[in-house]
């Protein structure tokens, strides 16, 4: 059966719901090489990735932490943000029509795409309108999801992007591994050389140190802010009441490309809409927080339409589908598009820690990505698409669910899609998360580490709280009965607790193979 | 007939809705601070520590005392090429000896970048994080680019426009004004995540809060 996809679709009849399709299959950023553990077994031979990453990491994890402890309402602020995200998933339609309308009146275009391939196509259709072969970028997952800047080479036009780390990974012809900090798995020896070997007329005695990479970078990047005509952004919230636009960001990149071009062109999931302007004094104060462990980011932009003689006198707001309403179809998918890209869950995740970004495959890495990344382009096949190996990408240690800002379950969206996927495929659950996780974590130390909280019990049991079927040595005897998961333990010390214990003795008694080996070495 | 993106993408929103089953409308709670008041000093007190902490540079004076302050901090920085918006109270730069441009939406980014600094108001400022907003809208304050392009900004806040929290800043706002965001100066963590500051906006913030106004 197929579900009707692509620009050619027709509305044949009204009134029967058809499932939205996914994001395209082959095009895009939403799909890697190779499946996750081979992938990760590569980036674990990185050890200066493995460095740069742990280190990153702890350090903004730490911050996080001590800045959401500085607020009282932390946990009120989650409840909040939780529920206007479910509130905004409810009202999709009528709100995205409230956006269009009020963007319109205020003197903006508004464009709807169906997927990637659509919204690449709009953009260098607008950027061709003004004649300019050129633009600069802001950061943006959406048009790096799409992937916008190949889109935009093939048809002549060349695209800068102009933060600090995505400009670092352009230049070095790479790909960014972590949402908020893509150049992470770089060091300062290494930016230098690129800058070095990328960036015409830079000073040859240029040295290591931040400040003056910083400095080389400003300057290389100046001149393109005064004399391109054409900024593509992102955007990090939409407000359905009045047709504001913001973009949350640090350097002033983000004010340069949204103020000084003739044009702007915006491109925004269409999940990233919010109710009303009221809205953003929540997510105001848990994106930067969970997000960069700051009280509030150096510079946020809001825009509504065109203001005469202020800013750009041609905005186009593009709305991306690709595969956002196939997830909204989905009770995990609906959850996980609440996602506000903090990148929160990825900085406490054990298994990003040690694989970094790349070994996910697309733009959204981590945790997140594991659920959101399947849902926006799905798990084709048995064991051969990339994606199907996502949600084993982790050791559901609980950690992602009580960092993110907006309360998303991820572990028990992970263990969700593992039944999903193995429904289809026939595969054991079970087996490939054993293989994922032994791909990452290869001594049994580590592995213990990781599994701090709920554990291995929440791989294998349902969102009932039960083990429909034990891992091998034990699924002879779990074959035939159910046995109540161990939670917020790890399967390692529920193991060795005096109901593991008892549980691998009637397992043995049962004819299992008694054996002294933990399960996560197969 | 061939449907637009628009009809589908809608389409597929509501037929993604009705697929798992229209949940139940949602009450926000809303539980955390609003409405917050702090008593002046207390204000006063938490802002600075707030800006200081992100590298903004903070001076106090009075609404007289504006004037004398402002030529001291330009002086400071030795700027003698002064942008400001069309309506800053021309009073505020009557003891600087510099040169003061009028900013106009006619002036091209690139001029923008030959002056030393750029004075303007503020619309409003949040304590609680350090952060001084302004509305692009109102005559004082100016366009974006005017506080964006030079490397020094000096912003000029009154105490009174100092809010609590983030909730109680928002709500003085007026939504659809080109809104700038300001929490210290422009920062990058991108290289090994050590913090430098200046990258693309001003590498320098002065802020002077005007307390008895
Ligand atoms: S899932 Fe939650 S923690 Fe992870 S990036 Fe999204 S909002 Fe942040």
């Amino acid at each position: 059966m197929s579900s009707p996809t692509g620009p050619s679709t027709r509305n044949t009849f009204l009134g029967m719901p058809a499932v939205p399709p996914r994001s395209p299959y082959g095009t895009g950023h939403l799909r890697g090489e190779r499946a996750f553990p081979e992938a990760a077994q590569d980036e674990l031979g990185n050890e200066q990735l493995r460095r740069n990453l742990g280190r990153a990491t702890h350090s903004i994890r730490a911050k996080r932490l001590a800045l959401t402890g500085e607020l009282p309402d932390w946990e009120q602020l989650r409840d909040a943000g939780s529920a206007i995200k479910t509130d905004t998933m409810n009202r999709l339609p009528e709100l995205l029509e409230q956006l269009e309308q009020k963007v319109t009146e205020h003197g903006g275009t508004v464009h709807w795409a169906r997927d990637g391939v659509e919204a690449n196509e709009i953009v260098a259709r607008l950027v061709k309108n003004t004649g300019s072969d050129e633009v600069i970028k802001v950061k943006s997952m959406a048009t790096q999801e799409t992937g916008l800047n190949e889109h935009l080479a093939s048809e002549g036009i060349t695209a800068h992007e102009t933060d600090l780390a995505e400009l670092i990974v352009q230049l070095a012809d790479d790909r960014p591994s972590h949402i908020l900090v893509p150049a992470i798995h770089r060091n300062r020896d290494e930016i230098r050389e690129i800058f070095l070997k990328e960036i015409p007329g830079i000073d040859p005695g240029l040295d290591t140190v931040p400040a003056h990479l910083a400095a080389a970078a400003r300057a290389y990047l100046r001149e393109k802010f005064m004399t391109t005509r054409v900024a593509v952004s992102g955007a990090n919230f939409g407000i359905a009441e009045t047709g504001t636009l913001s973009v949350v960001e640090s350097e002033g990149n983000g004010r340069m490309c949204l103020t000084l071009p003739e044009t702007l062109i915006t491109v925004m999931g269409i999940e990233k809409v919010l109710p009303r302007f009221q809205d953003l004094e929540v997510f105001l104060q848990l994106l930067p927080r969970s997000s960069t462990g700051e009280r509030m980011n150096p510079y946020t932009s809001m825009w509504t339409g065109v203001t005469p003689g202020d800013g750009p006198q041609d905005f186009h707001l593009v709305l991306l589908d690709n595969g956002r309403t196939a997830a909204l179809a989905d009770r995990i998918g609906r959850e996980a598009l609440h996602c506000i890209r903090c990148s929160a869950c990825l900085n406490v995740c054990p298994v990003y820690e040690r694989t970094g970004g790349h070994a996910y495959g697309s733009t959204y890495p981590g945790p997140i990505g594991a659920v959101l990344t399947p849902q926006l382009a799905g798990m084709h096949g048995a064991g051969d698409d990339p994606n199907s190996s996502l949600p084993y990408a982790s050791s559901l240690c609980g950690a992602c669910f009580d960092a993110c800002p907006v309360k998303i379950d991820i572990p028990s969206l992970l263990v969700e899609l593992r039944h999903q996927h193995t429904e289809e495929s026939g595969s054991t659950a079970e087996g490939l998360a054993m293989k994922a996780a032994a791909a990452v974590m290869k001594r049994p130390k580590l592995f213990t580490a990781a599994q701090k909280a709920a554990g291995l019990g929440r791989v294998l049991a349902g969102r009932d709280g039960t083990l429909s079927r034990l891992p091998a040595p034990f699924d002879g005897w779990s074959d035939s009965r159910d046995t109540p998961a161990p939670p917020k333990q790890s399967f390692r010390s529920w193991l060795a607790s005096p109901e593991g214990a008892a549980t691998m003795r009637a397992a043995a008694a049962e004819g299992a193979p008694h054996t002294d080996d933990a399960p996560e070495a197969p | 007939m061939t449907a637009t993106a628009r009809e589908t993408v809608l389409r597929r929103v509501r037929d993604a809705l009705t697929l798992s089953s229209h949940p139940p409308e949602v009450e926000i709670p809303r539980a955390y601070r609003t409405g917050r008041t702090l008593p002046d000093e207390e204000r006063l007190a938490l802002f600075v520590d707030r800006l200081l902490d992100y590298k903004g540079r903070v001076h106090r004076c009075t609404a007289d005392g504006t004037a004398a302050v402002l030529a001291e901090v330009l002086h400071g920085h030795r700027a003698r090429r002064v942008g400001v918006p069309a309506g800053l109270d021309p009073a505020w730069l009557a003891a600087f000896d510099g040169e003061v441009v009028t900013d106009s939406p006619d002036i091209p980014a690139p001029r923008l970048d030959a002056l030393d600094g750029v004075v303007t108001a503020s619309a409003v400022s949040c304590a609680e994080t350090g952060t001084v907003f302004l509305d692009g809208a109102a005559a004082d304050q100016g366009r974006r680019a005017l506080t964006l392009v030079p490397d020094l900004h000096v912003c000029v806040v009154d105490l009174s426009s100092v809010e609590a929290g983030v909730p109680e800043a928002l709500a003085r706002l007026r939504p659809t004004s080109p809104l700038t965001l300001i929490s210290g100066p422009s920062a990058t963590s991108d290289i090994e995540l050590e913090r430098v500051e200046g990258v693309h906006g001003p590498r320098t913030l002065e802020v002077v809060i005007r307390t008895d106004v």
